[in-house]
């Protein structure tokens, strides 16, 4: 039972609490509650140790009754951490949750100053502005909405694979999104898998082709999300399918249009290969691709450049009339309740760097090109040979290629180090050549990490610790004619040296896509400096973000290796099913509402929503605010120029009386 | 016969435009002063402070006094009339806000009387003559009120029961307000006479407004063609409107002039320049600094774009860095 106190007289409960000596180290709480306890309206004023312990809250509960209690303050963390707990506090005395206040006289006193007497003096200003507040709050009601038991996945990397079966196998609606033509994402390139070796392949195909044959997952390749509209529980999300001009369901993968082609022979450089090797404009990116549909490439096929082919292809397909010249693009609507981001990442562009001769020596390659030319289904079928057909007998491998430096990126991309080694091992298999590793630290911290650094220093790994500053092909030495001369500074035999190689590995870092705030902006998420996702909190909320219902997982959170991926995706899905199975959210009620009667239909607001929450009503000639959409960031409330939007929780006499009281302390 | 209610027009600081305002009832000011008796109205008729003074406090039923509060003289007429009525009423905008006279706030009281004695271009004045408080000559010594450091609206002063906003407010509004005492039908004290929902509302231009306005630049009416029917925030052009109380029945937006805020914020609203600069700024397209810059380059005088009537009433008041003598000032 509640009781409506909104025209009682106002009698105030406050609470200092100690945090054991968290606050009272730096804080006189006892001072502060003696104070606070002779303000207007103030009936009851305490100090305690530990106000979210068991008793702590019992003592708010029992003082409401006791005392008739109808506004309670407590000054202790912050809302983040215990709002809830104190508002559930005040629910069990009787009161709307909402006549609750907090004062963070942690966060943002007790932990950042360090004279007694003026953190003190701030406490108090503090407590006296939530004391002026909280007379002028009203009861409000948390509503409730309903989750659509369905989740959207964007991207169909080995994060998106494994939350797509994961919340497919726990029997949820899986729509799984690809901008490429297959999933498998970075994954599906690499030949082996650090530290283990176990082949990429053999672990992630299955993984693949289950998501393709999955009665619970719609997978949709070659398509994008355009837009996003809605809210935690009913996101409406449009996607936009890319023509492929191939009809999905009637083709069969037998790949017959592939061998028809009017071209006889690959001739245009194949995307999966990093360019390395040819297909044909009919093609699949690999074999094992899925789905095991192909598709037409625009830019390439005659009939469709030229409008003038005999259509060999067309005939091969004969009667599954499965290829489709004049397909467009298309747009689909799907609700749904959760979403999980896994747009991975992009691998930084080496020409960026010109002291490497990327681009410009033939046989600098990156680490991305070289897990397809150690892969035996890769272009040269695994044999490790460069540009010019030779095996190298030596080779290079240059770590934190635009990673850890001021001028490109600054992070550690977390891989590079692990993924070298790999590729250092797998050359010196291949090829038995001399490989050098130039690295600047070793950073090995996973499970069997170090111990794979061991076992290839054992294998006779060259590893000079130094940046590499230049790779050129000016030889002055006896032995440097037509190499690649690596010049680096050894630190730890404290001289330059000049190494030269046949070829040269550049162990690139890994970035956030560049349309990443694109996406961004699509799901309403933030972003770190560097770009990538954030987080809703680095140790408590790792997947999570500050939109209810959008989770992230793997790279596009931040560089990590596949283990912490699919972990993290696992948590993700974990998340969503959470949501899913509660069945429906609690919406805060600090939302903004229109006053209709005072509304001058001004439109100003409307553009300013980040939330697009704000419609205009054309048959009244007013702004309307979705209450399910709006999160309460007071934007409208500031910009509205008639005063007619109103938030609760943050109405101006609410806030002008929080300043006043702030400003009032002696 | 009973004696008619007696009311007293009075004006401070102001143009005059007011007591145009009381004449442009045209034939109906007949029908008003049918019922009323009128004791003091210093633009039209003759009557001393003293006969003023001599009432019985309270005899008075209302005082529309117009004009923003500058000088001596003008504090110490309104706490007279504010003994003397039942009602005192902040008739127009120098009254209800400070008016235009407040946006020389901006400057102090020295400043002001440099400018205008000695260095505006028009002004010829080699011996830096000014004004003086007192000056005696042949035994008779005349005197001028002093001005106070700051201008102040009319409720910064005295005690005021009702206010009537406008510059100068139509003659509807005051008919209706002037109805409304003599009929004893007023709302609770503090009201502000007019309509409480922004101009929009009763702007015919409203409909052409678009949702997204997105402004790349702004233009002073005078720098380009109006169009005659289109909102004038979607040509880029400034308009008070959306911050400003109804009531006029948007006169100027029809006379194809955008509305400069005369009636004041609505009831909600502490600060009406803060919320059209925010409701403004929030809608430049440009999201850089450089880019925001030149959009804003188009208002050159922001204070006397937002603020144009109401620099007293809003909540800097004034200048914070006016020289020390201003600041010590009483006020």
């Amino acid at each position: 039972m509640q009781m409506d106190n909104q025209k009682a007289e106002v009698r105030i409960g406050f609470y200092a609490c100690h945090c054991g000596s968290n606050i009272a180290g730096m804080v006189d709480v006892v001072e502060v509650a003696k104070k606070a306890g002779k303000l207007p309206h103030v009936v009851l004023s305490r100090d305690y140790k530990y106000m979210c312990s068991d008793p702590g809250q019992e003592l708010i509960a029992q003082d409401i009754k006791e005392h008739k209690l109808n506004r309670i303050v407590v000054a202790s963390c912050s809302p983040l951490l215990h709002e809830h707990t104190f508002r559930t506090a005040t629910e069990k005395g009787g009161l709307n949750p909402f006549y609750f206040h907090m004062v963070n006289i942690r966060e943002h006193n007790s932990w950042v100053h360090t004279d007694r007497q003026e953190a003190t003096e701030k406490a108090y200003a503090l407590t006296q502005a939530a004391i002026r507040r909280v007379a002028h709050h009203k009861a409000l009601e948390v509503k409730k909405v309903k989750i659509e038991p369905s989740v959207l996945i964007v991207g169909g990397g080995i994060a998106g694979i494994h939350a797509a079966l994961t919340m497919a196998e726990a029997g949820k609606k899986v729509y799984l999104v690809e901008r490429e033509p297959t999933i498998g994402g970075h994954m599906a390139k690499f030949d082996k898998t650090f530290p283990t070796l176990d082949c990429a392949a053999c672990i992630l195909t299955p993984k693949m082709s289950t998501v393709g044959s999955h009665p619970n997952i719609t997978l949709w390749t070659y398509s994008e999300v355009a837009k996003v509209e809605g809210f935690v529980g009913n996101y409406k999300v449009t996607v936009k399918r890319k023509p492929r001009y191939i009809i999905e369901d009637a083709c069969v993968g037998c790949m017959e249009c592939i061998k028809s082609c009017v071209y006889k022979e690959p001739k245009f450089a194949d995307e999966f290969n990093e360019g390395l090797g040819k297909r044909k404009p009919v093609y699949i990116p690999f074999p094992q691709a899925t789905p095991q549909v192909v598709l037409i490439d625009p830019e390439t096929c005659l009939q469709l450049k030229t409008g003038k082919c005999k259509k060999t292809c067309v005939e091969a397909c004969a009667d599954r009339h499965a290829i489709d010249f004049n397909q467009k693009e298309e747009f689909i609507d799907i609700q749904v309740g959760t979403v999980i981001v896994a747009t991975g990442f992009k691998t930084f562009d080496a020409e960026r760097l010109p002291q490497y001769g990327y681009g410009v020596h033939k046989n600098v390659y990156t680490a991305l090109e070289v897990e397809r030319l150690v892969n035996a289904s890769g272009p040269t079928g695994g044999h490790v040979v460069m540009r010019d057909g030779q095996e190298p007998k030596s080779v290079g491998i240059i770590h934190c290629v635009g990673s850890r430096d001021k001028k490109t990126n600054r992070w550690c991309s977390r891989v590079c180090c692990m993924y070298s080694m790999k590729l250092a091992h797998l050359i010196k298999e291949h090829t038995g050549a001399e490989v050098y590793s130039f690295y600047i630290d070793m950073r090995t911290p996973g499970k069997g990490y170090e111990e794979f650094y061991d076992k290839l220093l054992e294998e006779g790994v060259q590893f000079i610790r130094g940046r590499v500053g230049e790779v050129t092909d000016w030889a002055y030495a006896p032995g440097e004619d037509g190499k690649l001369v690596i010049r680096v500074e050894d630190t730890l035999a404290g001289y330059v040296r000049r190494i030269p190689v046949d070829m040269v590995v550049l162990a690139s870092g890994l970035e956030p896509h560049k349309d990443s705030q694109d996406v961004r902006r699509l799901f309403n998420m933030s972003c770190s400096t560097e770009g990538f996702f954030l987080e809703r909190h680095p140790k408590l909320a790792p997947v999570s973000t500050f939109t209810e219902g959008v989770f992230i997982a793997g790279c596009c959170q931040g560089p990590r290796d596949i283990p912490d991926t699919v972990a993290q995706a696992g948590a993700a899905a974990a998340e969503a099913l959470v949501l899913i199975d509660k069945g429906s959210v609690e919406l805060e009620p600090n939302t903004a509402y229109i006053l209709e009667q005072e509304c001058s239909g001004c439109k100003s607001c409307i553009p300013l929503c980040p939330y697009t929450a704000i419609a205009f009503a054309e048959d009244r000639n007013k702004a309307v605010i979705n209450e399910a959409l709006c999160k309460g960031c007071g934007t409208c409330v500031a910009s509205c120029p008639s005063g007619s939007i109103v938030q609760n929780l943050f109405e101006d006499e609410e806030i002008f009386k929080e300043i006043e009281g702030v400003l009032a302390y002696e | 016969m009973p004696t008619k209610p007696k009311i007293a027009f009075y004006w401070c600081a102001s143009c005059g435009g007011c007591e145009e305002a009381v004449v442009d009832l045209a034939e109906d000011i007949l029908g008003v002063i049918e019922k009323i008796d009128i004791v003091l109205w210093p633009v039209a008729m003759d009557f001393k402070k003293k006969d003023i003074q001599a009432m019985p406090d309270g005899s008075i039923v209302a005082t529309l006094l117009n004009g923003a509060i500058r000088s001596d003289e003008q504090e110490e007429m309104a706490h007279l009339l504010r003994r003397k009525s039942q009602y005192m009423i902040a008739y127009g905008a120098c009254a209800h806000l400070g008016g235009i006279p407040s946006l020389a706030n901006q400057y102090s009281r020295e400043q002001m009387l440099k400018y205008v004695y000695e260095e505006t271009p028009t002004t010829h004045n080699e011996q830096k003559v000014r004004p003086q408080l007192k000056w005696s000559e042949n035994g008779r010594e005349v005197t001028l009120p002093e001005l106070r450091h700051v201008v102040r609206a009319l409720d910064q002063v005295v005690d005021v029961d009702y206010y009537i906003p406008g510059c100068p407010p139509t003659p509807k509004i005051t008919q209706q307000a002037v109805g409304a005492l003599l009929e004893g039908k007023l709302p609770p004290k503090g009201t502000t006479l007019a309509p409480d929902i922004a101009l929009c509302d009763q702007c015919a231009r409203k409909g052409t407004k678009p949702t997204d306005v997105s402004f790349t630049e702004f233009k002073r009416p005078h720098q380009k063609l109006l169009d005659p029917e289109k909102c004038f925030l979607s040509q880029g052009v400034v308009c008070m409107g959306p911050a400003t109380r109804g009531g006029c029945e948007a006169v100027c937006t029809a006379g194809n002039m955008p509305c400069t805020g005369c009636f004041g914020p609505t009831s909600r609203v502490k600060d009406q320049g803060a919320k059209i600069l925010s409701s403004l700024c929030a809608n430049i397209g440009p999201r850089d600094e450089e880019g925001i810059d030149k959009v804003l380059a188009g208002i050159p005088d922001p204070v006397g774009t937002f603020y144009r009537y109401g620099l007293a009433k809003c909540m800097l008041r004034r200048k914070v860095n006016l020289p020390p003598q201003a600041q010590e000032a009483k006020v």
